[in-house]
């Protein structure tokens, strides 16, 4: 589902370039829950960008469901990952002028299609009864709630989920992980989490590490 | 103190180009009252520096009739300079072409001061010397003339000798208007065209070798004077009253630039609200590291201070520029020279109106740093409203106020203006904040739900948190209504005096019409086929007594010492309702007043009021050296704006058809070619007989009120530009978010077309709402204006609002996506980095 092929990534830091990632090779099949982690400035959410297509490698490749993300425009990356993946954020990411069903339909809204099973999806994660409510309105867990939901509004093969539970206390993280975990299984999405807590990682059926900017 | 200061410059390193950007608002302000008071001081000057030349005398006498022997007299042994001034056809035979022009005859000497320029030069002086007219140079326009042509003036003819380019006191919208054609005095006579009931004004010109002889002068022969209702003015007098005039205009220009820097205070304050939210946290931590309240707010106070005097420098060095274009769009009403020089009190002033405002807007919503806790360094929850109102607050907004009436006052003509002027931009404020207030709950409510969803989004967008739509709002609703509702009362205006609109309207009026004339003059108006209107007699006369008073003890009301031109009629006309009293009670029968009883006269309402008189009272009439006794048997109400021949005072009939009068005619031609013929025929025929061509005098009202209009509109731009720059601003504010909330649509699959529609969405929601604020409120305004102000019938001129609105969303559309480009470009994480950076 995901091939990366010798991936590079150089920023240009207060005048000076600054190589993040070096020489990344790693495949992640259909259906599988993989996750990604090592120590803070590890390099681990660069990668999380190139491999969901919102960042170009300064080296190597990036393939997607076969689709060699390279040659395509900004619109066409846009428009795969309308269609094909979904994210989860550690600063859950709602857009505060829209309710939180609003904020699920968003995907669907973007592709123009209709606007079925949001409702069942708030539902899912417990919060059927707040969809007429803004993000300010909501706690931090129901906020990360309403973006699970969202992930999976457009039906996506992928879900990338970067630090899920980093804002959120011990329970509440819990919590979201388990609905993470259960809806991931039900839809049969591929999974890639990125963490740098053990345990979280411990979850899933494989592990990918990364110290400097290199695997290891 | 030292640690106020070095940490206010450091604090401000980030923000500076923002907080810039705000008080930039305020130097648009400070520039449009710096560039109109630093002018006006400037024409001041000058006025002062030309005034013996805008008289052309040391002293002037003026009369409405002919100077009597005992004043010829006395401007005999001071040998004076004369002119006689009335309106008369001139005809150019070569053309064929004749229209009603000011005609000047002057006998030498005059003007004693300054300088009539002339083209070929140097003619003037040699005016006197041969049967010649010099012209301004619009009635070689109207006529189809050129210099060396001939040109009937009544009875005689002269040729066109030159042209005049320039004369001290000339005010270049008045010549433009009426232009003027000036003959030797000596063939005044010839022309025959003074005959009864002309209307002429006497001048004459006086110099005194010694000045101190003026005043012994004017106290000796005041009585004299005034008994033969002569008025004098001395070119002091004549300079005051410029100056005056002048002045006022400038001030009241200065008012509508004064609405510009209000909107930049209030940019500014709403900005400055922004900036503190951010900064909310750093104050708290300076706070936990032992730093006083007191100390905190100095840090930010000082910031907002220094910036605000950069800001009012900025506007004052904008201001002097602007004062360069200033004649080009005000010089049609500056009757002199001026010389564009810096006043430097007005530019202090402004210095410091300028930071003060700023100050002042910004103070407020800095009071919240004070009162920030400390906790609130570990704790976020703790942000949110402070317990109540930060103490101050109720102070500073004290200060606000009573800055805003004596900023007023100070720039305003006279006290009471300002007060009015404050009241009204309260009101106005309070009025525009409530609509936009209403307007965007209306829009919360009635929500486009079946809209795409790019759009639902971007009208969304309108209600983000901390979003400052209505600051926006309000700011460019202020100057869209300002400039929308000088157009709509101009539009008015100029409509009531369209005639071609309505077919049945006169387009063309003939006076002066001798008695003996009226049967010639329609016999040609029937020969061109013109539709005639009635002949209307006009009898010229003066009050000489009020129920058995004498007039002279009545002096001082206009109303007692006017000339009347009245007229008699059986019916009442058109434009005229009875207020009072009954009209003469034709179905006696008899036309004739009842023997014994005196005869009836019906006066217009306010004459009534001014002369303090009412139904039954009693108006002695001089009629040409005859007395008549009369009886007021009703008040009317005229609707002066109709076109029609209006009257004070109409007389019943059977009582004037004796009397000296003339004759006015209105009637219709539809082509503008026959008009012009009919004309020339008439003046041919009977060279004493004046038209007037109303479709011309249309042309100039709607020029004249271009005119004006456009002063004020030029100023009004002031504040579009204010909201504008606070638009920037408050895009600005919020650039960040937008910039976040731009790539998470595009990580969740948005191609930038979509960002770009929600982004475009929003901006046109925006300057829809401002300009839709504005317009309406144009149109109430107008309203107001024209019913209340003005006496007229309102008409909405809606297309052309319409178009208004669609400029202003335009325009905002425009700025909003210029200041959104980098949101559009690359990829998501790449702007997050270089946000970062």
């Amino acid at each position: 589902m995901i091939v990366a092929e010798s991936l590079e990534q150089t920023y240009l830091s207060g005048g000076r370039p600054l190589t993040v990632l070096r020489d990344i090779t790693l495949a992640i099949a259909p259906q599988e829950f993989v996750a990604i982690t090592g120590p803070s400035g590890s390099g681990k959410t660069t990668l999380l960008g190139l491999l969901a297509g919102l960042d170009r490698p300064t080296k190597g490749v990036v393939r997607l469901d076969g689709e060699d993300l390279g040659p395509l425009s900004e619109d066409a990356c846009a428009r795969l990952r309308a269609e094909k993946v979904g994210f989860v954020f550690q600063t859950f990411q709602l857009l505060p002028t829209l309710t939180a069903l609003e904020n699920v339909l968003v995907p669907l809204e973007l592709l123009g299609r209709k606007r079925d099973g949001a409702r069942e999806l708030l539902e899912r994660v417990g919060l059927g009864d707040r969809t007429h409510h803004y993000p300010a309105q909501l706690s931090g867990g129901e906020q990360q709630r309403v973006a699970l939901a969202r992930a999976f509004a457009n039906g996506p093969k992928i879900l990338f989920a970067d630090e899920p539970t980093g804002s959120l206390d011990a329970d509440t993280g819990r919590t979201i992980i388990d609905l993470l975990v259960e809806m991931n299984r039900r839809a049969g999405t591929t999974l890639v989490l990125v963490t740098h807590d053990p345990a979280l990682a411990g979850l899933a059926g494989r592990v990918i590490r990364l110290a400097g900017g290199r695997l290891v | 103190m030292r640690f106020v200061l070095t940490m206010a410059l450091r604090e401000s390193r980030r923000s500076r180009r923002r907080l810039a950007l705000y008080l930039s608002a305020v130097s648009l302000g400070v520039a449009a009252l710096v560039a109109i008071n630093s002018f006006s001081a400037n024409v001041t000057a000058a006025v002062h520096g030309q005034a013996r030349a805008l008289l052309g005398a040391d002293l002037e006498l003026r009369s409405r009739q002919p100077f009597p022997d005992s004043i010829e007299a006395v401007l005999d042994s001071v040998s004076a300079a004369r002119v006689t001034s009335f309106g008369s056809m001139v005809l150019a035979p070569r053309s064929g072409l004749t229209r009603l022009f000011e005609v000047r005859a002057v006998s030498g000497g005059f003007p004693y001061y300054g300088t009539i320029r002339t083209d070929p030069p140097n003619l003037w002086s040699e005016l006197q010397s041969g049967r010649q007219v010099l012209v301004d140079p619009a009635v070689l326009v109207h006529i189809d003339a050129a210099v060396g042509d001939t040109v009937l003036i009544g009875d005689s003819r002269f040729t066109i000798a030159g042209v005049v380019t320039d004369a001290p006191g000339d005010v270049g919208l008045r010549t433009a208007i009426g232009p003027r054609v000036f003959l030797p005095a000596q063939y005044l006579g010839e022309t025959n065209l003074l005959r009864f009931g002309s209307r002429a004004q006497y001048r004459a010109y006086v110099q005194f070798a010694d000045g101190a002889a003026l005043q012994p002068f004017l106290n000796s022969h005041n009585a004299l004077f005034q008994r033969h209702r002569i008025r004098t003015e001395t070119a002091a007098e004549e300079e005051e009253d410029t100056s005056q005039a002048l002045g006022r205009l400038a001030r009241y220009l200065g008012l509508v630039g004064l609405v510009a820097l209000l909107l930049g205070g209030l940019g500014v304050g709403s900005a400055v609200g922004v900036f503190v939210r951010e900064k909310l946290d750093g104050a708290a931590l300076l706070r936990c590291l032992g730093a006083s309240a007191r100390t905190v707010l100095a840090i930010y106070v000082i910031q907002a201070v220094a910036l605000g005097v950069l800001g009012a420098a900025a506007g004052v060095v904008l201001g002097l520029a602007v004062q360069m274009i200033l004649p080009a769009i005000v010089g049609d009403f500056v009757p002199v020279k001026v010389s564009v020089a810096v006043h430097w009190p007005t530019v202090w002033a402004g210095l410091a109106i300028g930071a003060g405002t700023a100050a002042a807007f910004a103070l407020l919503p800095l009071l919240r740093l004070k009162d920030v806790p400390p906790l609130r360094a570990l704790r976020r929850e703790t942000d949110g409203r402070t317990a109540g109102r930060p103490d101050g607050q109720i102070l500073v907004i004290g200060v606000l106020l009573a800055g805003l009436v004596l900023v007023s006052i100070w720039q305003a003509p006279n006290v009471g203006i300002g007060f009015a002027f404050a009241g009204a931009v309260l009101l106005t404020t309070g009025v525009l904040w409530t609509a936009a207030r209403l307007l965007m709950a209306a829009v919360r409510r009635w929500f486009p739900s079946r809209a795409s969803y790019v759009i639902r989004q971007g009208v969304a967008n309108l209600f983000r948190p901390e979003n400052q739509t209505v600051p926006v709002t309000l700011a460019i609703g202020f100057g869209v209504f300002l400039v929308a509702t000088l157009y709509v009362v101009q539009r008015n205006l100029v409509e009531q005096f369209s005639l071609d609109a309505s077919p049945n309207r006169p387009n063309l009026v003939l006076f002066d019409i001798q008695v003996d004339q009226r049967d010639g003059v329609g016999e040609i108006l029937r020969r061109r086929g013109a539709a005639g209107g009635g002949a209307t007699p006009i009898v010229p006369a003066r009050i000489a007594r009020v129920n058995g008073e004498p007039a002279e003890s009545l002096r001082n009301r206009w109303a007692v010492r006017r000339e009347y031109r009245n007229t008699y009629r059986d019916t009442l006309a058109d434009s005229e309702e009875l207020v009072a009293g009954t009209w003469w009670n034709s179905s006696s029968g008899s036309l004739l007043p009842a023997p014994g009883s005196l005869p009836k006269i019906s006066i217009e309402e306010e004459v009534a009021e001014e002369l303090g008189a009412g139904v039954g009272d009693r108006i002695t009439w001089n009629v040409q050296g005859v007395e008549i006794e009369t009886q007021i048997a009703s008040i009317r109400r005229v609707s002066w704006a109709r076109f029609a021949p209006n009257f004070f005072v109409v007389f019943e009939p059977g009582v004037l058809e004796r009397a000296p009068q003339t004759i006015v005619t209105l009637t219709r031609v539809d082509d503008a070619t026959r008009r012009a013929e009919l004309q020339r025929d008439i003046v041919l025929a009977y060279p004493n007989v004046s038209a007037l061509d109303l479709t011309l005098v249309q042309r100039a009202l709607d020029g004249l009120l271009s005119s004006v209009s456009l002063a004020v509109r030029f100023m009004a731009l002031f504040s579009i530009g204010a909201g504008l720059v606070i638009m920037i601003g408050a895009l600005a504010a919020s650039r960040f978010q937008r910039l976040r909330e731009s790539v998470l649509l595009k990580t969740m699959g948005a191609t930038g077309r979509q960002v770009r529609q929600i982004m475009l969405t929003e901006y046109l929601a925006w300057g829809s709402l401002a300009a839709l604020i504005g317009v309406l409120l144009a149109g109430v305004a107008g309203w107001a204006l024209v019913t209340f102000l003005f006496d007229s019938t309102y008409r909405v001129p809606a297309l052309e609002l319409g178009g208004v609105w669609i400029a202003v969303c335009a325009l905002t559309a425009i700025v909003g996506l210029a200041n959104s480009r980098e949101a559009l470009r690359g990829t998501p994480l790449g702007v997050m980095r270089s946000l970062s950076d």
